[in-house]
């Protein structure tokens, strides 16, 4: 089937989807966009957290064809959603006309770390890796989802909202320790900035 | 590389003169992790690729009777089905050590998942249910599951014919590894105590669970080698496996680090890589095995679930008089680590104290019983479970403070190790207690509000299944030794390139070592090294691959000693070349050149008076230094096999937890309100990863205390909860504010003084849970880990 759906701002489709692929599926291994994780793709872990219509959810949960027509962010698109929401005053579902990149554009894509101060980060970014939030980083951008969209709804989290916010994301490495300072710098820092420009 | 993308990358990071060791300078891969575009192992992705799917053993143990795959080969979108008979060469097996885990099953199975046949397809669901398709007749056998079935006159052999060179001294066949340590008398030591307290413990199988499931990308070469690209944790060694399978010459089977999720052991041994590499050959195109995380839980060893018996005793003053202890480890089919497991089981089962008369035997037994092989803390963990259970036992009966009692006999610089061995380094056991204990307690009652009970800081949380009532709070204390590093004579060396030049009229360096970063924050490290030694700013770090020496195991907390140890020594000769440059060039000028120590700094040659004698850029022009060099900590001897004795560990390293535990008696609940953590680290190089390292390690200590098991069916030894559903491993919720206090003595040994970090934590953190919720129970639990229906006796 074909499924089209607006993907961090641009509009995107795939063709040849199997009915019984998942959203994640379908970012992954068919837009080139695989800053979503697959750590267990039972809706247990979070690692694939992405927004749909702004609601946080599982995107390995969510067939394919239910995201037809919606609006998705993930964490490739971050850096973008929050700027455009710090521009418009909290714009929730990233058809403010950010211009996306293109299927192709995607899977060709060779990763490469910017030099210096050319990389744009969201403040929720810049914070997880200035708090050292990030070892592995395999749940860093489901972690990164929750994280920037609990601070869209709720500036200056308490440590229990925190922890509420992101008791669906599972992680390893860090005890959580450094995510909550993450989160709680994050906050700290407001909308004073809005863009980090990387390690 | 045409036609890949998203392959590992060069990760270049400026910094500032102050980024050398000692700073928190920030991850130079950071960037790309947080905008998604770090290219882990599961990420990537070739055009034209196919994915390889396994098909696993639904029993433990079985004769294969019959595999028919013609079904299978006939659904469309499948390329290719192979079974052991497609296998191309007489190396049939692999392994780390002994060579009995075979790429896929012959004849019979041994375990639950045991890999039987593999699947390549244009789609992962095509291959999954292509797999399905296969047909394996089995003739099911009698299983082995534990040390009574295993070592019975009757009982099957997990392996015949055994050739290994462990099989002439075990005892039996069904035992892989056998280490007994002998020293002083302890029967005539058991004599002079007052008090003599046993123990029998049980610690149940715990599983890495790390993030990223085994993944990776094989390439077809057009050389008829292959290009792998995969998360492991030490790329020759993988390679050391793979080529023979393959029939192939190690330069044939060309392999880089892809981004790795997280490993903790569990990617010391293979998982998808010669199934990867098969499937590329057999269809000339680019292979991609994802597991998934059902599959994982089969894909990779497990940590030896253990029973240990143990007994010591003390003198009414409080001073051990001796120990005596038998460990047996669950090693399940294949033998994996277990011989190292063994080693560092018996060695360490003192633990951190002084203890003169020891009798000691460790075992590993080979079952039908998942593998069982490397986890963080590697024997060690067990060992400090039980150790650290008899110390409050005795220090109850003696009437003493928990702390108090080990201070009394905590190890020092000085101490010998059952081994032996002189422990040469500073041991400061009785200070981290002391330093955990005098940190500030958590507040009582942290639920209490004017609107009532804060439901979310109690057990149960959000359940709402207390406000307070039957909720008691407990403390334990535990310290623990881990040895750092490959022991027993092992050739544990690393090596390392850096190459030094002018770019844009400045130095740059770049470092190019196989080192496997899992997340510890080796790139960083080697950055802030090669800051220190060749007094740079940029620094590139090349992808970690086969192209360069061999960089040993990211395990054992050796890495960044080892490893590091490796980076530092090669930019010491790299710095002495561009000097002996500068020499040629400029000595004539000023005599410094001759007679002074001299550093680079700042892209300057100076003196170590700090008087600028050249610029580097002026000494180097257009040439570059370009170094690969191996190097090597202290060597260490084996065990002997009778009496235990040898200097066989490189370093340890300790830690110490404090745990603070509410519990709601009622129900069985347990909250972990705080967990404190005392380390030394020797010397801090990035001061924000080591608190993060033990910060994680304490986690999954905790995780062992209280929830973390495999569990395997007794019967018929299969694996009951393969997922994150029923395998539960701690959330944020369920992880308390972890308090760290780093102290930094360092050994004189080791490279800039430090020590291997990532162990230790793991260690003293599940004790020391146990202990306080011994202490808020008053019950005496000596499994781990403890469940609801422990502490309400239902």
């Amino acid at each position: 089937m074909r499924v089209k759906f607006t993907v961090n701002g641009r509009e995107q489709q795939a063709d040849d989807v199997w009915e019984g692929e998942s959203l994640l599926y379908v970012l992954r291994e068919r837009m080139g966009l695989p800053g979503s994780k697959n750590a267990c793709e039972q809706g247990e872990c979070g690692s694939c957290t992405v927004r749909l219509d702004g609601v946080p959810v599982c995107s390995c949960l969510v067939a394919a064809g239910q995201a037809e027509g919606r609006e998705v962010v993930t964490v490739e698109g971050l850096a973008d959603y929050a700027e455009q929401r710090a521009q418009h005053g909290g714009c929730a579902t990233g058809a403010c006309g950010s211009a996306g990149t293109s299927v192709d554009a995607a899977q060709r894509r060779q990763a490469k770390p910017a030099a210096e101060g050319q990389v744009k980060l969201s403040p929720v970014q810049q914070a997880f890796i200035d708090a050292g939030a990030v070892q592995c980083g395999f749940c860093t951008p489901g972690l990164l989802v929750a994280a920037d969209e609990l601070l869209e709804r709720n500036a200056q989290p308490s440590d229990a909202d925190i922890r509420e916010a992101l008791s669906g994301n599972l992680c390893r490495c860090t005890g959580y320790e450094k995510i909550l300072d993450a989160v709680r710098l994050a906050a700290a820092r407001g909308d004073a900035r809005t863009a980090g420009t990387g390690a | 590389m045409s036609g890949v993308t998203r392959t590992p990358t060069h990760l270049t990071q400026g910094g500032t003169a102050d980024a050398g060791i000692g700073a928190s300078t920030l991850r130079p891969d950071g960037t790309l992790k947080v905008t998604g575009e770090f290219a882990y192992s599961s990420d990537l992705w070739h055009e034209d690729m196919l994915w390889g799917c396994t098909l696993r053993s639904t029993v433990a143990h079985a004769e294969i009777v019959s595999i028919d795959t013609s079904e299978a080969l006939a659904q469309s979108g499948v390329y290719a089905v192979l079974t052991y008979d497609d296998l191309p060469t007489e190396v049939k097996n692999y392994g780390l050590e002994i060579q009995d885990t075979p790429v896929l099953a012959h004849g019979k199975v041994r375990h639950h998942g045991e890999p039987v046949a593999l699947v390549a397809a244009d789609h992962p669901e095509t291959a999954r249910r292509a797999a399905a398709k296969i047909k394996v007749e089995y003739a099911e056998l009698p299983v082995v599951t534990d040390e009574a079935s295993a070592l019975a006159e009757d009982a099957p052999l997990v392996h015949e014919n055994r050739k290994d060179h462990h099989a002439g001294h075990v005892p039996h066949p069904n035992i892989v590894h056998r280490q007994p340590i002998v020293r002083g008398d302890a029967d005539a030591a058991a004599r002079r105590a007052d008090v003599i307290v046993s123990g029998e413990y049980v610690f149940g199988m715990q599983d890495q669970a790390f993030l990223g499931p085994e993944s990776g990308l094989a390439v077809p070469a057009e050389d008829g080698g292959v290009d792998l690209y995969v998360a492991t944790q030490w790329l020759h060694s993988d390679l050391r496996q793979i080529a023979p399978v393959l029939g192939l010459p190690e330069d044939k089977v060309r392999m880089t680090l892809s981004g790795v999720g997280g490993a903790f052991g569990g990617r010391e041994d293979l998982s998808m890589q010669i199934h990867g590499c098969l499937l590329a050959l057999r269809t000339g195109k680019p292979v991609k095995i994802v597991y998934n995380r059902f599959e994982s839980f089969f894909g990779h060893v497990h940590r030896h679930p253990a029973k240990l018996w143990y007994e010591h005793g003390a003198t009414k003053d409080g001073k051990l008089t001796h120990m005596k202890c038998r460990i047996v480890l669950d090693g399940g089919a294949y033998a994996s680590a277990s011989p190292a497991v063994v080693g560092n089981a018996s060695s360490l089962s003192v633990g951190p104290y002084a203890v003169d008369d020891v009798d000691i035997e460790a075992i590993a037994l080979y079952t039908n019983n998942p593998p069982c092989g490397a986890m963080r803390g590697f024997g060690a963990v067990q060992a400090c479970f039980a150790y650290e259970a008899q110390m409050d036992k005795l220090a109850q009966k003696l009437g003493m403070d928990p702390v108090e009692f080990r201070q009394l006999n905590a190890m020092e610089q000085g101490t010998p190790l059952p081994t032996g061995q002189v422990v040469d380094s500073p041991a400061p056991v009785a200070e981290l207690l002391r330093r955990v204990k005098a940190m500030p307690l958590p507040p009582e009652n942290q639920w209490e509000t004017t609107e009532g009970a804060d439901v979310r800081a109690l057990p149960g949380g959000l359940s709402n299944t207390t406000h307070g009532e039957d909720v008691v709070r407990g403390i334990g204390y535990a310290v623990g030794i881990k040895n750092v590093g490959f022991s027993e004579g092992f050739d544990d060396y690393s090596t390392a390139r850096v190459r030094m030049e002018v770019v844009g009229g400045v130095p740059v360096a770049t470092v190019h070592t196989a080192m496997a970063e899992v997340g510890q924050g080796g790139v960083t490290v080697h950055a802030q090294i090669a800051r220190t030694e060749l007094g740079v700013d940029q620094v590139t770090i090349h992808p970690a691959d086969t192209r360069v020496g061999s960089a040993g195991s990211t395990s054992a907390s050796r890495q960044t000693y080892v490893t590091g140890g490796a980076v530092k020594n090669t930019c010491e000769h790299v710095r002495e070349q561009v000097l002996e440059l500068g020499r040629r060039k400029f000595g004539t000028y000023h005599p410094a050149w001759a007679t002074a120590e001299l550093l680079l700094e700042n892209g300057k040659a100076v003196t170590d008076g700090g008087e600028v004698l050249a610029d580097v850029a002026d000494v180097l022009e257009d040439e570059a230094i370009d170094l690969e060099l191996e190097w090597r900590h202290r060597p260490t001897e084996p065990f002997d096999l009778r009496t235990g004795q040898g200097n066989g560990h490189v370093q340890y390293s300790f830690a110490a937890h404090r745990a603070v535990v509410e519990v709601d008696t009622a129900l069985g609940l347990v909250k972990v309100v705080e967990l404190a953590c005392a380390q030394d680290v020797g010397k801090a190089l990035n001061p924000l990863s080591v608190v993060g390292q033990i910060q994680g390690g304490t986690t999954q200590g905790l995780g062992v205390a209280v929830m973390e098991e495999i569990i395997v069916d007794p019967k018929t030894a299969k694996v009951r909860n393969p997922s994150f559903t029923d395998y539960l491993i701690p959330t944020i919720l369920d992880t308390p504010t972890i308090p760290v206090d780093v102290l930094e003595l360092a050994d004189e040994h080791a490279p800039y003084g430090l020590r291997g970090i990532g162990e230790a934590p793991t260690l003293s953190s599940t004790p020391a849970v146990l202990a306080a919720i011994r202490n808020a129970t008053g019950l005496e639990l000596n499994r781990t880990p403890v469940r609801p229906e422990h502490l309400t006796g239902t």
